[in-house]
């Protein structure tokens, strides 16, 4: 009875475990087959990786777009853990009750949908374009700025300042230090781990995102990788190969990262719920 | 929470440095949140093309409750919410109580590989599940090679089977991370407990509903919450397999107000009616889910 149990939790794992890591088995194989092949339900690898990856170059402004994509994540991440870490330490180490009830109000805006901010966001971005050219529609200044501040991160931040040795906080006013130069000097090296965390949320979901980059970058000059992707996968006759090898190209730096850093990406899923 | 026993001085004098800290953040939060948030209430009650909006009172909102296609986005929506939601809770509790076992062996390669689909985009996703749910795509030829059935099914072309695919295809991508969050909250209990219940003659089921349902409450709580403003939010995937189709058997209420901001002639002002019924819908459910799950726990 307990063998057939556990005969069972291994089977249900491994087909759980299949079904999981087949779609990536299959997206990498079918790049580099031919496009006939695909469709014709081949599951080896085949030789046509190069020939797939040349197309794609010549139909697509490839470079341009991991550019584009790299530039913003990067910037957002930057950004994003700068100006959420200085909260987060702010609301905790200088608490009080005003703050306190500021902080709750800014974990409002975690409930408010994104389909309800977009219009109003686009038409700010619309109203500048002309007087702030650098900042409106269609730049990089307007896909980085209504992502950068988010409470989530704020939140995760001010969790984590919980775990911060005070004694640490207390010998840097002794030894003089301003309050920034502690934020900086001690604070900032001593949380590494929780920066590593932060920062693979913030670039795994810039690098992804979707939505907004579609509603703001209209010219080709800005696509990002997801935009190119989903313009490749929307034709009507597609080129499998190809399009999955843009595919496999785009999910890369994601992958790496997660495989890299499996453990702090975890702790930082999981972080704002200890 | 430890007191910070910080003498008064250096309170007075860290007035303006703590508020200083924070201001950033406030201003941007306000600027790109709440600011967007009245903007979009105050265009609710307007109507006109692109920039031109003029208030026309309630207009919107009589139109809202006569809109056919409006009410065809909220049910699809609720369909996804009602049938994926669940089933995608109960496949990641079971999962992470399986995965939670001392005993288990390749527990870190299960835990990974289930993990996986979380790193991919979801325009990424999206679009591997459309070409392998397609016509003659490899998931029918499967089918038709083991006979299960004798003609392709139409997942993405068929009203009833299209929805199908985005319920599977959101369960794909999110299972995993639910299942971490389960896992860790799993770690923190006590395994005596579960020696205790042994002990007393508890099977594993009785062990499981018993113990692990009620200790996990407030973790399913946020995942059932998070995955329901996620679901009343869903526009990726739909965009990207199906566009919405056919004939709108698929579309969402994201999709729906980006159709009339960006896809049909710009109405601004409808659109942003249409998005307040998420929020009040996230309101109302945020605050069900609370009430069901008993918020003491919470």
């Amino acid at each position: 009875m307990l063998k057939s149990k556990r005969f069972f939790t291994y089977l249900f794992l491994s087909i759980i475990s299949f079904v999981s890591i087949f779609p990536f088995l299959w997206m990498v194989i079918s790049s580099t087959n031919k496009s006939v092949d695909v469709t014709g339900g081949r599951l080896l690898p085949g030789t046509h990786m190069m020939e797939n990856f040349r197309k794609l170059l010549e139909t697509t402004d490839l470079q341009l777009s991991l550019v584009n994509s790299a530039k913003i994540s990067i910037t957002t991440t930057v950004l994003a853990l700068l100006i959420a870490s200085l909260a987060g330490y702010g609301f905790e180490v200088f608490r009080s009750r005003s703050k306190d009830i500021v902080f709750n109000i800014l974990l409002l805006s975690m409930m408010i949908p994104f389909a309800a901010m977009m219009v109003p966001l686009y038409r700010m971005f619309a109203n500048v374009s002309d007087t702030l050219p650098w900042m409106g529609v269609d730049t990089m200044t307007s896909v980085i700025l209504p992502t950068v501040t988010t409470a989530f991160l704020i939140f995760f931040f001010r969790q984590s300042t919980k775990m911060f040795p005070k004694e640490l906080l207390e010998a840097g006013r002794i030894d003089g230090l301003s309050e920034l130069s502690i934020f900086l000097r001690i604070f900032i090296p001593t949380m590494k781990t929780t920066y590593a965390a932060a920062a693979i949320i913030t670039f795994m979901s810039s690098w992804n995102n979707y939505l907004w980059p579609l509603i703001v970058l209209q010219s080709p000059e800005t696509k990002t990788m997801p935009l190119l992707i989903s313009i490749l996968g929307s034709g009507y006759a597609p080129d499998y190969g190809m399009i999955l090898i843009a595919i496999v190209i785009g999910t890369l730096p994601t992958a790496i990262v997660f495989f890299l850093m499996q453990k702090q990406f975890v702790a930082g899923m999981t972080g704002s719920v200890k | 929470m430890k007191n910070t026993n910080s003498n008064m001085s250096i309170r007075r004098r860290s007035v303006l440095t703590g508020w200083s800290f924070v201001l950033l953040s406030v201003v941007l939060i306000f600027i790109f949140y709440f600011y967007p948030m009245i903007q979009a209430l105050i265009m609710s009650f307007q109507t006109g093309t692109g920039s031109n909006l003029e208030f026309t009172g309630l207009d919107n909102y009589k139109r809202l409750f006569s809109d056919a296609m409006f009410f065809t986005a909220v049910k699809n929506t609720f369909i996804y919410l009602l049938v994926q939601v669940p089933i995608m809770i109960v496949l990641a509790l079971f999962i992470s109580v399986l995965l939670n076992d001392k005993k288990l062996k390749f527990k870190g390669f299960f835990r990974t590989a289930i993990f996986l689909p979380c790193v991919t985009s979801l325009v990424a996703y999206a679009i591997v599940f459309k070409y392998l749910f397609a016509g003659n795509g490899l998931v029918n030829t499967f089918l038709l090679n083991l006979h299960l059935i004798d003609t392709p099914i139409g997942w993405i072309t068929d009203p009833f089977w299209a929805k199908i695919t985005i319920v599977i295809a959101i369960t794909w991508r999110w299972t995993g991370y639910n299942m971490i969050f389960y896992l860790s909250a799993l770690q923190n209990i006590d395994n005596s407990i579960y020696e205790a219940a042994k002990i007393d003659g508890a099977s594993a089921a009785r062990q499981f509903f018993g113990i692990t349902i009620p200790l996990l409450k407030p973790i399913i709580l946020f995942t059932s919450i998070t995955s329901t403003i996620g679901t009343l939010q869903l526009f990726d995937e739909v965009m990207n397999i199906t566009k919405g189709g056919p004939g709108n058997s698929t579309l969402t209420i994201s999709q729906y107000i980006y159709n009339l901001s960006f896809k049909y002639s710009a109405d601004f002002g409808y659109a942003a009616t249409v998005s307040y019924s998420i929020v009040i819908m996230i309101i109302l459910l945020s605050f069900l889910q609370f009430k069901v799950a008993g918020d003491k726990n919470a």
